[in-house]
């Protein structure tokens, strides 16, 4: 699998306040990881340090504790640069999350480079946040969007997805990983395609930036877009990456202070990328605690991240198959899929399945989780998610594995249940 | 530590599970007077009811849909309930249904078997799938009663 040195769970665990809660009298198991993960003491403290130690408005001050900072603002950029393989800190831009990050191009660069009659290909199994900003943008050009669909194995069609690329293809905006069925898409396969047509291509890392080493250069995209707050950050702080040289060409995306360089009456000077990007005071505090987050995964490692996440969704898949009627989705093999399994009972909704697991303390995630287009595609209104991180335990997964088997009892026939 | 026993039974008493795996009147009728539907986006669970009212009264319903059990057993006791009822009493029994769920009223007298539901109050994440099919009937209803709808 990896030579990755294993991650020591206990002491990880004992880093992450929350894990000690008990909900409902119970130990909490969160295995909400992929809707957001919990936070680390070391970013808890940078918070708080900063607003102790460091407050003051950024790129506007002389004083001590304006470039104190900036200094520390701007530090985080390099961080997220080095998370995802990036070659520049100013192709960094911060916004509030990966939905921002996405919005931010679907305007800036799409109002500049999508007419009328392009076409913009995405994918069935994409993200409300990677489906909406480009039916805005195709409403105001007048574009068409064209959508690759998964084959019933959870993984994309690439054959169909190819036959849609071609020379009317402007963009393409794919997943990385998944966050119903935990696919990780072929994205430098995905890259020649476009390539091949001189199109754009934006990926969505929302569920990836957490989980996997990333090389984005590797990847050969053109845009990457993630969230601070799935992977152990603040919310309120996504990034958008950007090819350099990308962000330069385009247009500002909203306008006001910190984004300008001289301004007139009738029209301004647009600051040095990625300061065009970020008008206004940004979020901060938030930030300089995500370089935290960035630190405390860098510290543990991404391949070492990878085969503990790897080898508890294996374990899970082994012990859910054990539930009688549980159906899952997504690819078999667990080198494709990322650290989560959607699945459902034949018995069962996922609401009410969820209720259940919550009264043993579990927490998972019941819903169409922002892919209608997906459900439509698996023909279910909903699933049940169970999304791992650094510090989840097989110990956890045999917790969730007995409260669906009490689920399934509440459900099966009236017979076999003790009468309330 | 002293591990506490999960607490839902409240929540999936028998009677709701028994509904929620054998409806009641699931399906449409065949020239209903009135027809509402409802749907709650965050869970997607959804109700489509149909109404026969003849000169005030619920002569027949019948609902399709998908959902939790909540919501599915939710709409099966209520078409039980509320058939051969005058428009006013269905709206009562909808009020007292309301009082118990989201004001955690004592259930009144003629919501009958929908007492069951009592223990949703509990969850307030769950009201409003118990509520969902009283909403769409309310919409039937107040159909039924306006003028253009003779
Ligand atoms: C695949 C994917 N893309 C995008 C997003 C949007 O992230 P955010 O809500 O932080 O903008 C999510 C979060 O749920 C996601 O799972």
């Amino acid at each position: 699998m990896t030579t990755a040195t294993a991650l020591d769970i206990t002491a990880i665990r004992a880093d992450f306040p929350i894990l000690g809660e008990i909900v409902n009298g119970r130990p909490l198991v969160y295995l909400d990881n992929a809707a957001t993960t919990q936070k680390p003491r070391a970013v808890i403290d940078a918070l708080v340090r900063y607003y102790e130690t460091t407050n003051a408005n950024i790129h506007r001050g002389i004083h001590a504790l304006a470039v104190r900072a900036t200094a520390q603002y701007e530090g985080v950029r390099a961080k997220a640069a080095a998370h995802i393989g990036a070659p520049r800190p100013e192709d960094i831009v911060f916004t509030r999350n990966a939905t921002e990050s996405i919005n931010l191009v679907a305007r800036a660069w799409g109002d500049q480079h999508i007419h009328a009659g392009d076409e913009i290909v995405l994918t069935v199994m994409e993200h409300h946040s990677n489906i909406v900003p480009w039916q805005l943008l195709a409403r105001r050009k007048g574009a068409h969007l064209r959508y690759a669909t998964v084959t019933d194995d959870g993984h994309l069609d690439l054959d169909q997805f190819r036959s849609l690329v071609g020379p009317r293809t402007k963009l393409i905006a794919v997943v990385h990983a998944s966050n119903v069925l935990g696919t990780i898409n072929p994205i430098a396969e995905i890259a020649t395609m476009a390539r091949a047509f001189g199109a754009t291509l934006l990926v969505d890392g929302a569920q990836s930036a957490p989980h996997l080493p990333l090389d984005v250069q590797a990847l050969g995209c053109d845009f990457f877009a993630f969230s601070s707050h799935k992977m152990l950050g603040p919310t309120g702080v996504g990034v958008l990456w950007a090819r350099p040289g990308l962000l330069e060409s385009m247009d500002p995306f909203m306008g006001g202070g910190e984004m300008i360089s001289i301004v007139k009456p009738d029209a301004s000077t647009w600051a040095d990328v990625p300061h065009k990007f970020e008008a206004g005071t940004p979020n901060i505090a938030d930030v300089i605690a995500f370089g935290a987050a960035l630190d405390y995964l860098a510290g543990l490692g991404m391949d070492a991240i990878r085969a503990h996440e790897m080898n508890l969704t294996a374990y899970a898949l082994d012990r859910l198959r054990t539930v009688p009627g549980l159906k899952f989705h997504g690819p078999a093999n667990v080198e494709d899929r990322s650290g989560l399994v959607s699945f459902e009972l034949e018995s069962a909704h996922p609401h009410d399945v969820s209720t259940i697991v919550d009264a043993y303390g579990v927490a998972i995630r019941a819903g169409h989780h922002c892919a209608q287009l997906l459900m439509r595609r698996l023909a279910v209104p909903a699933t049940n998610r169970a999304s791992f991180s650094i510090y989840n335990t097989p110990g956890e997964v045999d917790v969730l594995v007995e409260a669906l088997n009490h689920v399934v009892e509440v459900f099966s026939d009236g017979d076999r249940r003790a009468a309330v | 530590m002293a591990i506490a026993e999960p607490q839902f039974d409240d929540l999936y008493r028998e009677v709701i599970i028994d509904h929620f795996r054998k409806p009641r009147n699931r399906g449409t009728l065949p020239a209903p007077t009135q027809h509402a539907e409802g749907m709650n986006p965050v869970c997607g669970d959804e109700i489509m009811l149909d109404l026969d009212v003849a000169s005030g009264t619920i002569t027949a319903l019948a609902f399709t849909g998908q959902g939790c059990s909540i919501s599915q057993s939710s709409a099966s006791m209520m078409t039980e309930r509320v058939a051969g009822r005058t428009i006013s009493e269905a709206e009562q029994i909808a009020d007292a249904v309301s009082a118990m769920l989201v004001d955690g009223a004592d259930p009144a007298a003629e919501i009958g078997h929908l007492e069951a539901l009592q223990g949703v109050a509990k969850f307030p994440v769950r009201v409003k799938c118990a509520l969902l099919a009283w909403k769409v009937l309310r919409e039937g209803l107040d159909q039924a009663k306006s003028p253009a709808a003779v």
